[in-house]
């Protein structure tokens, strides 16, 4: 058990025993190995299924959408600026909430720790800077920042933003880290390479919406996918049709989306559809000067005029 | 995405600005048709795809 785990058990059978909150949302131990899972506490003596490793990748400020309880939430740096994101879109009252932040190192990368093991990984375990995964007759141990995943390596807000109570010391940001090498890529190609490019990347997709339930933006009660009447979208594996769906969803996620990897994560073939989405972060960080969910006081890049917005693109 | 730059253009017209208007639909027709069909975005009709 590691020492976050332990701290978290005592913060939330406080919060659960004084009352000061009905929940606690946190992480069990999955299933499978490196699956951790959401869990919802609702009584002191259940704390001890609450774990904390490197496993815990879900975004769980998906969880928070319209609750109308008091809630005690566990979040590392990406879910605390989810939070924030989900406050000011009036998803969840600060109120409501007693904030759990993690100082997060990284979340491990559970394909490429896979595709590193000859078999079916079995147990895992960890130390502060070294993951080893066992299984019939292996076992692996390797360095945590060769397994993180990509956008944990990439990560510039590991501390969460806001929180209530903290389950460790705050951590050392990275730095010096250069976010946008793949985006940079992609917008260097010409059309017809990118349109072959986003062909390839999307060829695997079927359209299983596992990365838009993942995600904590991703909240409407009927999401544009999902409408009949106009039917925006076709439902089948048509590549235009799964294109459509995917430059929306991004679209949707425009100056929102923290990065977090959730939807990523969730693919069940593995792919990289946070390129997408980091595109248009980084649109808005050199554009609007816009980062996602690190103030409650700032107005979204989307929600707020300024008269000095770029607008050379109209004519 | 893919799409040939010239393929989408923008423009804030008035309803007073009529001139405007033809400018840019001209502008805007002239563009496209020299980048040719669009190929992209398309899919085939329902009875081909039957
Ligand atoms: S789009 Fe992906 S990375 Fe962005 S907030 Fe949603 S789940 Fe996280
Ligand atoms: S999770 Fe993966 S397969 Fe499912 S819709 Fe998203 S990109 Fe496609």
């Amino acid at each position: 058990m590691t020492s976050t785990t332990a701290i978290l058990r005592e913060i939330a059978a406080r919060l659960l025993s004084s009352g000061a909150v009905e929940m606690v949302i946190g992480f069990r131990q999955g299933t499978i190995p490196m699956m951790n899972e959401p869990c919802f506490v609702r009584k002191p003596d259940e704390v001890g299924h609450l774990v904390w490793d490197s496993h815990c990748g879900i975004n769980l400020a998906n969880y928070l959408t319209d609750r109308k309880e008091k809630i005690g939430i566990v979040a590392k740096g990406c879910d605390s600026r989810n939070v924030v994101t989900h406050i000011l879109e009036n998803k969840i009252r600060r109120e409501q909430l007693v904030v759990i932040g993690v100082p997060c190192r990284g979340m491990a990368d559970k394909r490429k720790i896979a595709m590193k093991c000859p078999g079916e990984i079995l147990r895992v375990s960890e130390t502060a800077t070294a993951i080893t995964a066992e299984g019939e007759g292996f076992s692996r141990t390797f360095e945590k920042a060769d397994v993180l995943q990509h956008n944990c390596s990439l990560c510039i807000h590991r501390n969460p933003v806001i929180y209530d109570e903290l389950a460790g010391d705050l951590v050392e940001e990275q730095q010096g880290v250069d976010r946008y090498a793949d985006v940079r890529a992609v917008e260097e190609m010409t059309p017809e390479r990118r349109w072959k490019y986003f062909e390839d990347l999307l060829a695997p997709c079927i359209r299983c919406y596992a990365c838009r339930n993942a995600c904590p933006l991703c909240y409407c009660p009927t999401c544009f996918v999902d409408e009949s009447r106009p039917q925006w979208v076709g439902k089948g594996q048509d590549p235009i049709d799964v294109r459509t769906f995917h430059f929306l969803r991004a679209y949707h996620c425009a100056g929102r989306c923290t990065d977090c990897g959730a939807c990523e994560r969730a693919c069940p073939v593995g792919i990289n559809m946070r390129l997408f989405t980091k595109k248009l972060e980084k649109d808005c960080r050199e554009l609007f000067d816009w980062e996602a969910g690190l103030s409650l006081e700032a107005r979204p890049a989307l929600d707020q005029y300024r008269p000095n917005d770029p607008n050379d693109f109209i004519r | 995405m893919g799409i040939e730059p010239g393929r989408l253009h923008f423009s804030w017209i008035s309803s007073a600005e009529s001139t405007k208007f033809v400018t840019v639909a001209t502008q805007v027709t002239e563009a496209v048709r020299a980048l040719g069909p669009n190929t992209r975005f398309i899919q085939p009709p329902l009875a081909e795809v039957a």
